[in-house]
């Protein structure tokens, strides 16, 4: 299980990259594919769809279930990474590359977690 | 073994099919076909061949035990069948003269006013065909009437974090959003969480009660009554309905409308087969139900009431799948007041006894005592030697007994949800138990033979993920 030192978390095992002030890509962590298990389908929202903080933006689905994708931000979808739609297992091989959504216009955002929180947590989640 | 298809040889054929009794019509050339269908050709002893060779692949009730949780897989009497067969019953037209079929109008009369007695409503609709379709009509009920009342703001349904599935699924195709809400420790609705959802934004609730962790929630009353003074109404999910049928009623509980699994808890046959899921409700909801409903004269005459101006409209053509209501009928009617009370008692039972046979072994998230089904977590297991709930599922496949439901509920990590039902002896109980303990065993001697696990069946283990990700749903010929 692997925290990338360059991003912040969520309590729903998502992390955000911050491209600008306003800018930023979000994706699921490690931990969330590794409890998710391979993951079979992709649903991502569109381009211009407004997101709102810890609202569902996206699902994920396994061979074992169907998850909700939070969003850790308010603003609007700027870009998605329409590659995934064909290869959902990019997220099991490398979560971190694996970027579902990039949304602008950030006025708002959760109390996010650093790597060293977010590690803790899942340690506390795993065991 | 081959398909049906590949079984075909060019100029066989048979006789099955009865010869035409109605003046044949020809169909207006845009709307034929231009060539004949493609269907096998194939004698009779090959179809019954193929058949029987497929059946003997499958695992169903009539093959052994069968603890699916929250499918409630019980056993289909044979009297069920017999009564359903009775030409009267099975040789009619949706569209004859009410006066010509009152032996099936008091069918569905009877099966209402028992299964209204049974769930605590007032009147049901068995239009839907399963349950997914029930909650989903359930839902429209809901809509229609904050609709009827002007009260467009109630958009949002509230669905506890151990719902089944398919209640966030029929909300939202029912053009609610969904707002989740997570269970406490003890598995049961968060209060807290619960008062800080509802609001005048709430069109209702949805919740099974026993829950999909096998309790049933204690706070019930003070969780009907919070949605009700928010101004929502509250929907029953009857898929766990076998743990209190004849003991509790869903109506007392608070709910305004209720769907029920007729091929889960009233022992039509789950699965390779129609199902039936009709949905009850309290008047207020009366005027927005399905049309086709059965009215009854003084005189006792059966006919069908005028069709509501506020009708949701049908949900299905004619009454449903009417023969399974006719086999649930005839297994109420079996039971009797008695018999239903005592079929959930002993479901109940049967779940307990196995459950206190395996938590020396398995760990059980949930302590006892658990409703008719209870869940183990695989996760200490998995931990320790790297046996998941899938591998343990597999095994049970080469000791001749189907899996329990995996990985679900989602609240519990590396999920297998049990559910025995009432129908199944003790020593049926036992012979599970020890299957259960010896693959506990297994698992901690030879982790590995466990992933190998199935190795008896006529196909070892799927690639799920491949056909989920490739899935071939046509074959070209």
């Amino acid at each position: 299980m692997t925290v990338n030192s360059e991003m912040l978390y969520t309590k729903s095992h998502e992390w955000i990259k911050l491209m600008d002030d306003t800018t930023a890509r979000v994706g699921l962590t490690d931990f969330a594919q590794a409890s998710l298990g391979d993951l079979v389908f992709v649903n991502l929202p569109e381009v211009g769809d407004p997101v709102a903080v810890e609202e569902s933006f996206a699902d994920v689905e396994s061979v074992k279930a169907v998850s909700d994708v939070y969003s850790p931000v308010t603003g609007t979808i700027s870009a998605v990474n329409e590659e995934l739609l064909d290869a959902p297992e990019k997220i099991n091989a490398e979560p971190y590359e694996a970027w579902l959504v990039e949304i602008s216009d950030i006025t708002d955002r959760e109390d996010l977690l650093t790597p060293k929180e977010y590690e803790e947590l899942c340690e506390t989640e795993g065991e | 073994m081959k398909l049906i298809f590949e079984r075909s040889q060019e100029g066989r054929g048979c006789s099955i099919l009865p010869a035409c009794d109605v003046p044949e019509v020809d169909c207006s050339p845009e709307i034929s076909r231009k060539a004949p269908l493609h269907l096998p050709q194939i004698a009779e002893v090959d179809i019954s061949r193929h058949y029987t060779e497929l059946m003997k692949q499958t695992h169903g009730v009539n093959d052994g035990f069968y603890p699916l949780g929250s499918c409630t897989m019980k056993y289909n009497p044979k009297i069920n069948e017999e009564i359903a067969a009775l030409p009267g019953f099975s040789k009619i037209h949706p569209l004859q003269p009410s006066h010509t079929a009152q032996g099936c109008l008091e069918v569905l009369g009877l099966a209402e006013k028992y299964l209204c007695e049974i769930t605590g409503m007032d009147h049901m609709t068995f239009q839907p065909a399963a349950g997914a379709h029930g909650e989903f009509t359930g839902l429209l009920l809901i809509k229609a009437y904050h609709k009827s009342r002007g009260d467009t703001a109630r958009t949002k349904i509230i669905v506890p974090d151990s719902a089944h599935g398919t209640n966030p699924a029929s909300a939202v195709m029912a053009g609610f959003t969904v707002v989740n809400i997570p269970s406490g420790e003890d598995g049961c609705v968060d209060l807290e969480k619960l008062r800080q959802a509802v609001g005048e934004d709430t069109a209702g609730l949805m919740l099974t009660n026993p829950n999909t962790v096998g309790i049933f929630d204690k706070n019930i009353l003070e969780i009907t009554k919070t949605v009700h003074d928010a101004g929502g109404l509250n929907y029953y999910d009857g898929a766990n309905l076998n743990a209190v049928m004849g003991v509790v009623r869903p109506g007392d509980m608070g709910f305004d409308v209720v769907h029920l699994n007729l091929h889960k808890t009233f022992s039509t046959p789950h699965g390779g087969g129609p199902g039936s899921g009709p949905v009850g409700c309290k008047e207020l909801l009366s005027a927005f139900l399905p049309s086709g409903h059965v009215s009854c004269e003084e005189d006792g005459t059966y006919g069908f009431d005028a069709p509501s101006p506020r009708s949701i409209g049908s949900v299905k053509n004619f009454y449903g799948n009417f023969l399974v209501v006719v086999k649930a009928l005839t297994y109420i009617l079996t039971l009797g007041r008695e018999g239903i009370k005592e079929a959930a008692q002993n479901a109940v039972l049967n779940a307990n006894y196995l459950m206190a046979r395996l938590s020396d072994l398995y760990d059980m998230p949930y302590a006892g005592p658990c409703m008719h089904e209870f869940v183990m977590s695989l996760e200490p297991l998995k931990k320790e030697k790297g046996v998941t709930a899938m591998d343990i599922a597999k095994a049970l496949l080469d000791h001749g007994i189907h899996p329990p439901t995996m990985y679900f509920p989602l609240i519990v990590h590396e999920a297998l949800m049990a559910e025995p039902t009432e129908t199944e002896s003790i020593d049926t109980l036992d012979g599970a138990a020890q299957t259960f303990r010896e693959i506990y065993q297994q698992a901690l001697d030879n982790p590995q033979s466990l992933h190998d696990a199935p190795v008896s069946t006529p196909v070892r283990r799927l690639d799920e993920v491949g056909a989920a990700r490739n899935p071939k749903p046509t074959y070209s010929f």
